[in-house]
């Protein structure tokens, strides 16, 4: 259970240790894209976590890297298919972000640091936390930024009609001054 | 040499249980990403072109049109995909050409990924609809103010690239099509 409740929130994958930022600011522009790249991301974390730990004895040391990789793009591939057969119009949203998954360092870097060194049961525990850590984070960000930048969240209109929409919250900028509230929100949190 | 061997196997044989897997799951969903694109595809000219009683795909010089019959058996119009680079990336679109060759039934965008909130919007109303009727008789003409002639947009503030873009590979495109269309 520690293993899990860890990525939710003391070793978050997003606010306490920086990884996956490039998915993590470039699709966040609005709630929806926030949410099925996170469920994209524990789907691949999970699966690559599962057969990472059953398959670690066999693979020699030397090309571990390179066959975590074969593998972590072979479930990306699957959720690309996947999204394009069923879900046509988030495949279409998020674009080429989906394949990109394959480099986001949150996988790579679990199964390399966590996975390869513990017991099967605690890799996935571990998985799945940083999993659904990385999805809150990213649904969080895509809020705030779809909230200022279109007065909108998850396309329900908040903010009346009035309201002037802060175009740059939207924008790459947007991404990064909002993670940097959320970061010192964060730190100030866990002093 | 024994080592070379063991990562050598181990890394094929890992590769090879992918790509069957992966053949394994595209097999299954091949079908219906096929259907998806045909779908939009189908879905645009019915929106653009309400009166279309039937849809003909003919293939000409490589290029693909579609032609649109309406309820007495002939032809109306011309649909056609137009695609191009837009800021951030490809802008693919379907438009519907009259059979006079001189007006737009109006576009709609397939596939963009254009900035969200900005040139996201050439996909929705206030500028997709500038392109219903417009004349095209000469280019069509990108503003950046109120347009004065009926060959002319205005283009979406703060995504004038957008705008442009959609303008210029519509251009390029239209003149192609006419061009397929005087020689057939």
């Amino acid at each position: 259970m520690k293993e899990f409740i860890k990525g939710l929130w003391h070793e978050h994958p997003v606010f306490r240790q920086l990884l996956g930022m490039c998915p993590t600011l470039a699709v966040t522009t609005s709630a929806l894209n926030g949410i099925s790249m996170g469920l994209s991301v524990v789907f691949v974390l999970f699966f690559s976590s599962l057969v990472v730990s059953l398959i670690k004895k066999i693979v020699p040391p030397q090309v571990r890297i390179a066959v975590y990789t074969v593998i972590i793009a072979t479930f990306v591939t699957i959720v690309d298919i996947f999204l394009q057969a069923v879900f046509p119009d988030i495949s279409m949203a998020l674009g080429p972000f989906i394949p990109l998954i394959i480099v986001n360092c949150i996988i790579l870097g679990r199964c390399e640091a966590f996975v390869s060194k513990h017991s099967l049961s605690d890799s996935l525990q571990d998985a799945l936390g940083m999993g659904l850590g990385f999805t809150w984070g990213v649904f969080l960000l895509g809020s705030i930024r779809e909230l200022f930048g279109d007065g909108s969240i998850l396309g329900f209109r908040i903010l009346s009609s009035n309201y002037n929409p802060l175009i740059v919250m939207i924008l790459p900028a947007g991404a990064f001054i909002v993670l940097g509230f959320l970061v010192a929100i964060m730190n100030s949190l866990e002093k | 040499m024994k080592e070379v061997l063991k990562i050598t196997g181990v890394l094929t044989s890992i590769c090879i249980i992918c790509v069957f897997l992966l053949s394994f799951v595209y097999g299954i969903a091949v079908e219906k990403i096929e259907i998806n694109k045909q779908k939009r595809v189908e879905d645009a000219i019915i929106n653009l072109a309400p009166n279309a009683e039937k849809i003909e795909k003919v293939k000409i010089d490589n290029e693909t049109i579609y032609n649109l019959f309406n309820n007495k058996g002939k032809i109306f119009g011309y649909a056609f995909i137009a695609e191009g680079q837009g800021y951030q990336g490809k802008i693919k679109m379907l438009s519907v050409i009259d059979v006079s060759l001189k007006k737009l039934h109006g576009i709609e965008v397939v596939e963009s990924i254009e900035t969200p909130g900005l040139g996201a919007k050439i996909k929705d109303d206030p500028f997709k609809t500038q392109f219903i009727n417009i004349n095209i008789s000469k280019d069509i003409e990108c503003l950046k103010d109120d347009p004065k002639n009926d060959n002319q947009i205005k283009s979406i503030t703060g995504a004038t690239v957008s705008s442009r873009a959609v303008t210029n590979i519509l251009n390029k495109k239209i003149n192609i099509i006419k061009n397929l269309v005087n020689k057939k």
